[in-house]
């Protein structure tokens, strides 16, 4: 940005705002050699440059509220919660609140807020630009799709683990405020404390991560990307009734298997054995990888005929 | 595929079964080439083929040698003001160049510099950090207009891009594309602002219902149709004996009088013969020539006969 760091030097313009160079060089452009030289620098630098506007963009649109409400809604009640008294047999049974974080957190936070934070945030990468016919910008750009699709999904990655992140984060906080500053203090540096909330963070990264994917695919390769959202969080839900081998072809399913703290999954459940996290995350990642693959391909032979869609 | 033209193979487009365009084979060579015909002609269709936003169902197009599956390379070429008249939310003229200029890769101080550049040759510096979803649509017209230019390309597409703009400001954007095509690039333009284009254009592609119906210089256009007598106005004192001697020596096939006396619309199917006729005319009966003009080799009038059946009335 071409600001002006002193009042003297604006000449009286906004110093927040561009100004032109008071002498404008001949800039030639990259030419395709010294890309094809440096094909990772220019490729991080097209990726940065996505990140910048999309970035932007996640945070402020319309579409976006409901995923400010699905992030702010388990603080709210936990404020609530906080500033209301205990209960006796809860204040006398401090271990009781790890229980009730991880019904929170895997009965909402992780299958809803997350679940349709993520169908808000990735099916609008780029079926919500088709609908505001704006993706010709990017596609009239010479970038490589694949940087493109990887610079839209990290953005929304970004996004999503920013919402969802810090929610958790704060529910967790807040769950244990009324406990008072010692027990939090214990619970935190000599407790389980701060490997449960990092595990549960990491949770959420994953579940951003897979559930980006997924839904970035979805927003691609079908127009109206409600239904099959629907379809999967009924997937999801009822994935617990299901057949062990079944069960494995879900993200919940990997998901609950590195959560720190293991529900009682209800007298219908067939019992499936947890994965382990080393296959879970490298699977998760894996599959991620393999569906952004696959958008990737898609994007390449996107047409822009916004009439039509 | 030639390194240094546009070239299109017998293309076609179709959208289910509706046809966009239809066995176009094109060679554009640098300079201004007009793309010319009425709403549903296949421009755009065309110039979205062109720049790859839009796959043909058949043929293949080569832009300077690059087909047009490739972005990657293909965009740091071509500059497509398009008729999208849609922007990403919630950025500055500013905003929109230079992100723009960033996602081609450019580094940051090269992308402000050449943002500043494109800005102010369609002069929008003044409103370059005002949100562009409230300019006008001159302004927003301009602003394509310098996103398109604004990474020097070799082939600029324009699609009616003198659109919404007032005539100082079509003028001065006019002046820009014959800048660009001086030194040496495509300036592709659709447009239906039919004079214009015939001013500045150095060829000609007319279409007609996904079909190219001709192109090439539009006087060369003309002279090639032979169905359609050549128009020549010629204001002079003896009108009437001017056509006499043009019937007499069978160069002409209708002549009209003005009705003041002073002049005739006649229409001849062979131009030259009817010139050399005239100056013999001139000469041997002391004819007095105000003026002599072809009415009827301009783009409008090339392209209502051909898209039409009126073989033209005086």
């Amino acid at each position: 940005m071409n600001k002006t760091p002193t009042p003297e030097g604006t000449n009286g313009r906004d110093p927040n705002h561009h100004h032109p160079p008071t002498e404008v060089e001949s800039v030639a452009p990259p030419t395709e050699e010294s890309w094809r030289d440096w094909p990772w620098a220019l490729w991080y630098r097209q990726t940065m440059a996505i990140l910048r506007l999309e970035i932007k963009r996640n945070f402020l649109g319309r579409r976006l509220i409901a995923v400010y409400f699905l992030s702010l809604a388990p603080i709210s009640l936990l404020v609530l919660r906080a500033l209301l008294p205990l209960h006796e047999s809860e204040l006398g049974n401090p271990g009781k609140a790890s229980v009730v974080f991880a019904i929170l957190y895997q009965a909402f936070t992780l299958r809803l807020a997350i679940f349709f934070g993520c169908v808000a945030i990735f099916t609008n990468l780029f079926r919500g630009e088709v609908m505001e016919k704006t993706l010709h910008y990017y596609l009239l750009s010479p970038v490589q799709r694949e940087v493109l699709v990887l610079g839209k999904y990290l953005s929304g990655v970004i996004s999503a683990i920013t919402f969802f992140g810090l929610s958790t984060a704060a529910c967790y906080f807040l769950l244990y405020a009324p406990y008072g500053w010692t027990f939090m203090e214990e619970h935190f540096t000599k407790g389980p404390g701060m490997s449960h909330l990092f595990a549960y963070l990491v949770v959420s990264l994953l579940a951003c991560l897979g559930y980006g994917a997924v839904f970035l695919g979805i927003g691609l390769y079908v127009r109206n990307p409600i239904v099959p959202a629907g379809l999967i969080l009924i997937w999801e839900s009822f994935n617990f009734l299901l057949p062990p081998i079944l069960q494995k072809i879900s993200v919940i399913h990997y998901l609950q298997s590195i959560c720190p703290v293991s529900l009682p999954a209800g007298p219908l459940a067939i019992m499936t054995e947890p994965t382990s996290p080393w296959i879970s995350v490298p699977g998760l990642l894996g599959v991620s990888i393999l569906v952004i693959l696959a958008s990737s391909l898609r994007v390449k032979t996107l047409e822009i005929t916004y009439g039509t869609d | 595929m030639s390194n240094d033209t546009v070239t299109l193979d017998n293309v076609s487009k179709f959208y289910g079964e509706v046809l966009g365009v239809n066995r176009i084979t094109l060679n554009m060579t640098p300079g201004i080439t007009s793309l010319v015909g009425p709403n549903g002609a296949g421009k755009t269709t065309l110039l979205n083929l062109i720049c790859g936003l839009l796959r043909p169902t058949r043929g293949k197009i080569s832009v300077l040698g690059i087909g047009t599956d490739h972005p990657e390379r293909l965009f740091t070429k071509v500059g497509y003001c398009s008729q999208f008249d849609s922007f990403p939310k919630g950025l500055t003229g500013f905003d929109l160049i230079n992100g723009y200029l960033r996602v081609h890769g450019f580094p940051a101080k090269e992308a402000e510099q050449m943002t500043w550049a494109a800005i102010e040759k369609v002069n929008l510096t003044d409103a370059a950090n005002r949100r562009v979803h409230g300019y006008s649509k001159g302004m927003r017209q301009r602003i394509k207009l310098a996103q398109a230019i604004s990474h020097n390309p070799s082939v600029l597409l324009l699609d009616e891009p003198l659109n919404g703009l007032d005539p100082m400001a079509r003028s001065e954007v006019i002046g820009l594309f014959q800048e660009t095509a001086r030194n040496g690039a495509h300036v592709v333009i659709s447009s239906h602002i039919l004079h214009e284009v015939d001013m500045i254009s150095d060829r000609v592609i007319l279409m007609n219902n996904g079909y190219v119906v001709a192109e090439g210089d539009i006087h060369g256009v003309r002279d090639e149709m032979e169905d359609h007598p050549m128009q020549i106005m010629v204001r002079c004192d003896k009108p009437a004996l001017l056509a006499a001697h043009a019937f007499q020596q069978n160069r002409a096939v209708e002549v009209k009088l003005h009705e003041d006396g002073g002049g005739l619309v006649l229409r001849t199917r062979d131009a030259d013969q009817f010139y050399l006729l005239l100056n013999r005319v001139v000469l041997d009966c002391k004819v007095g020539i105000e003026a002599v003009a072809p009415t009827d080799d301009d783009v409008h009038s090339v392209y209502q006969y051909l898209i039409t059946n009126d073989g033209g009335k005086l």
